[in-house]
């Protein structure tokens, strides 16, 4: 057990990786001298070589499509795309084609691709730094979406990211990266499924599901109810597609009541997804309807007015209170 | 707004060994890349041109008689595609766009599996690492990337296998297209692109895509280019062969534009008619590629009577086995809609696919309900 940044344990989980599997190279803009933008692959392109860890030109679309080519010539690639808005002129291929690949030729041809991406704000940064784009993947079959929200889980998820045969978009959010925490090294990977959501604190009133940069404020906002004499259990997603409902649901039966946080935008969101699935399933235990306390439809602000868009402790209390019917914000409207 | 013609015509900056007329051109940089060709070889790469035009020729009937819901010929382009495709070695790998069904045949691929995805009965017509071919790839230009990808893992393996990556005029303007040739050579990866110009993206003429030939293109990126005849099956074996070389040998990427026509539609979807001129395609049908190689062999006293009938008979067999094994293929299981998303389970896919199950088997357990659906 050792204690590190959640960067620095991603960067010992790639090591990791790197170790035991010689098809695993890294590419992405800047992430060889540099170690990229948030220095996350710092010393790898130093101790595995330049045909291991490749500084590409800046074209993310290419990036991408010759990864694909990589993975048919056998190789794992992990591929860097340096910020959240930078992952669009690569769209097409993620959804079209690492998505599709092992479909579309009946299983013959893998997409053991990692796709990792910095997502997410609250750091201050210029627009286009700062998006949460992760729902569009969510939307895809044949892709895996993960968001990891502690060093642990950094450490861990990136190299079972990497063992999958499947495409995995990795999101982790940046403004974590010097969030400290324990890792174990020695942790046993095929003993945690990707898929499995956690449990991160028990309560028996309302159930506040969340994953990625939100995780820690989710488990703020449990303490401070906590203080009001209210029980919030508090899960982590971890995996976004497919999601661990099993998890979510036996929860909600024990507590009645949902509420979803995200940074992302609401509409079509994974909050409307996990609102629709657990009424779906849970219906008659639900004491309210679901609420979502989540980012605005809107593009994603200067960053004097991010935190108004980012939900923060005081929201996520705020939609614990509409679930519980106690006064709130919206108090008294129908909608 | 006038479109510009220098994309399209030149043909006297073409490379040509063998011209409309059936006359063999000697070219002193070219002659030796096909030194080896003798009239037995000329043969065979007639028969391919012939047997990969009835092919099409089938496939099109297929369409037309309702077993196939879309057809891409490759009418007219014959050469560009036996030339290139017979020019590889085995352990070279393909990305190609929709059309290349007569690299295909040179890879090797059996008949019938040209026609499945057409047909709507699989996603892809074989599996790629068989006859090392990628299955066609329907988004335009997005193969390249993959062809320069699986180049740099060439690379690292330190093999001298090549990718080559098919692509039309059309395509040059895309991203993708353009991102791969920075790519390729950034990293002089051992990848050929091959464009056949066949002057039309559907109906966007060649010169709305480019003002200068596409082949000039390339040297801006770094990659050596040529610009060859398309309908000399000989040439393109040529200017393959060399750029088949010059990545093998470490010289790093190449891209050759083979200047064609397509003679048909698109696909059998579109009509010609309504977007170019009927003389056009009268100038090209001169300029046929299987004719041309014809009078060469005519001239060469290799078109002999056994020759043309057992060309005839092979194509005929290849034919017929293409129809058969269009009707006579199985229909896909109803659950195999579920299969090969994913690698591993997956629990949202698990759900849907059990309970989908369990909705089909309401239908075997209702004697009613069955016997309605009949």
């Amino acid at each position: 057990m050792s204690t590190m940044t959640f960067g620095r344990a991603i960067n010992a989980g790639l090591r990791r990786a790197m170790e035991h599997d010689p098809k695993v190279i890294l590419m992405g803009e800047d992430i060889g001298k540099l170690g990229g933008v948030f220095r996350i692959t710092e010393g790898l392109q130093k101790d595995f070589g330049e045909h291991r860890v490749l500084d590409t030109p800046l074209a993310e679309s290419a990036i991408m499509g010759t990864a694909v080519g990589m993975a048919y010539r056998g190789y794992r690639p992990v591929v860097e795309i340096q910020f959240d808005g930078f992952i669009y002129p690569a769209f097409d291929q993620i959804v079209c084609q690492v998505a599709k690949l092992h479909y579309r030729t009946q299983g013959a041809v893998k997409m053991p691709i990692t796709i990792r991406v910095p997502f997410g704000g609250g750091i201050g940064s210029p627009e286009h730094h700062s998006e949460s784009p992760e729902a569009y993947f969510t939307h895809t079959s044949g892709l895996r979406v993960i968001s990891v929200s502690n060093p642990q889980d950094a450490y861990t998820m990136i190299q079972q990211a990497i063992a999958s045969d499947d495409p995995v978009l990795y999101f982790e959010p940046k403004r974590r990266y010097h969030a400290r925490g324990e890792v174990d090294e020695s942790v046993d990977l095929a003993a945690t499924s990707m898929e499995d959501a956690h449990v991160v604190s028990p309560g028996s009133d309302v159930t506040l599901v969340t994953y990625g940069p939100l995780v820690p404020t989710a488990r703020d906002a449990a303490i401070a109810a906590s203080d009001d004499g209210l029980s919030v259990e508090v899960i982590d997603l971890r995996s976004l597609a497919p999601i661990d409902f099993a998890t979510i649901e036996a929860s909600v039966r024990k507590t009645g009541r949902l509420v979803i946080t995200h940074e992302a935008a609401q509409s079509g969101g994974l909050g409307a997804e996990i609102a629709a699935s657990i009424t779906e399933r849970c219906f008659n235990y639900l004491e309210h309807a679901p609420v979502r306390v989540t980012g605005f439809d809107i593009p994603y602000p200067y960053s004097k007015l991010e935190f108004h868009h980012l939900p923060d402790l005081d929201r996520i209390l705020d939609g614990v209170d509409r679930v519980m019917g106690r006064p709130n914000s919206l108090s008294g409207l129908e909608r | 707004m006038p479109l510009n013609d220098t994309a399209s015509a030149g043909e006297d900056t073409l490379i040509q060994l063998l011209s409309p007329s059936g006359v063999r051109r000697e070219n002193s940089d070219y002659d030796r890349w096909v030194a080896d060709v003798d009239g037995p070889a000329l043969q065979a790469l007639y028969e391919d041109m012939v047997v990969v035009r009835r092919i099409d020729a089938e496939a099109t009937a297929l369409q037309r008689q309702g077993e196939l819901a879309l057809w891409p010929p490759l009418l007219g382009q014959e050469a560009a595609q036996i030339g290139s495709g017979r020019a590889l070695r085995e352990d070279d790998f393909v990305f190609s766009s929709y059309r290349e069904n007569a690299v295909a045949y040179c890879r090797g691929v059996d008949f019938t599996d040209i026609l499945r995805v057409w047909r709507g009965n699989a996603s892809s017509g074989w599996d790629p690492f068989t006859i090392n071919m990628a299955t066609p790839q329907v988004i335009i230009g997005a193969q390249t990337l993959h062809a320069t990808g699986y180049a740099m893992g060439i690379q690292n393996d330190g093999a001298d296998s090549v990718a080559v990556t098919y692509f039309g005029d059309g395509a040059t303007s895309q991203g993708d297209v353009n991102e791969a040739m920075v790519f390729a050579a950034s990293y002089q990866a051992p990848v050929i692109f091959f464009c056949q110009n066949n002057h039309w993206a559907i109906s966007e003429p060649v010169g709305l895509q480019a003002h200068v030939p596409i082949a000039n293109r390339a040297p801006g990126f770094g990659i050596p280019s040529v610009r060859v005849d398309g309908n000399d099956v000989l040439a393109c074996l040529a200017v393959t062969r060399q750029a088949l070389n010059r990545a093998r040998t470490g010289g790093g990427p190449s891209f050759i534009e083979a200047v064609t026509y397509r003679m048909g539609p698109h696909t059998t979807a579109d009509d010609p008619t309504k977007y170019r001129d009927a003389n056009e395609l009268e100038d090209w049908a001169a300029k046929d590629p299987i004719s041309r190689l014809a009078t060469l062999l005519q001239s060469m006293g290799l078109m002999t009577d056994e020759f043309v009938a057992a060309v005839n008979t092979k194509a005929a067999e290849v034919a017929a086995k293409l129809r058969s094994g269009c009707i006579e293929m199985p229909e896909p299981e109803p659950m195999d809609v579920f299969k090969h998303v994913y690698s591993t389970p997956n629990s949202w896919l698990d759900r849907q696919q059990e309970n989908y199950g369990r909705y089909l088997a309401t239908f075997e357990s209702d004697p009613a309900a069955t016997e309605g659906s009949h």
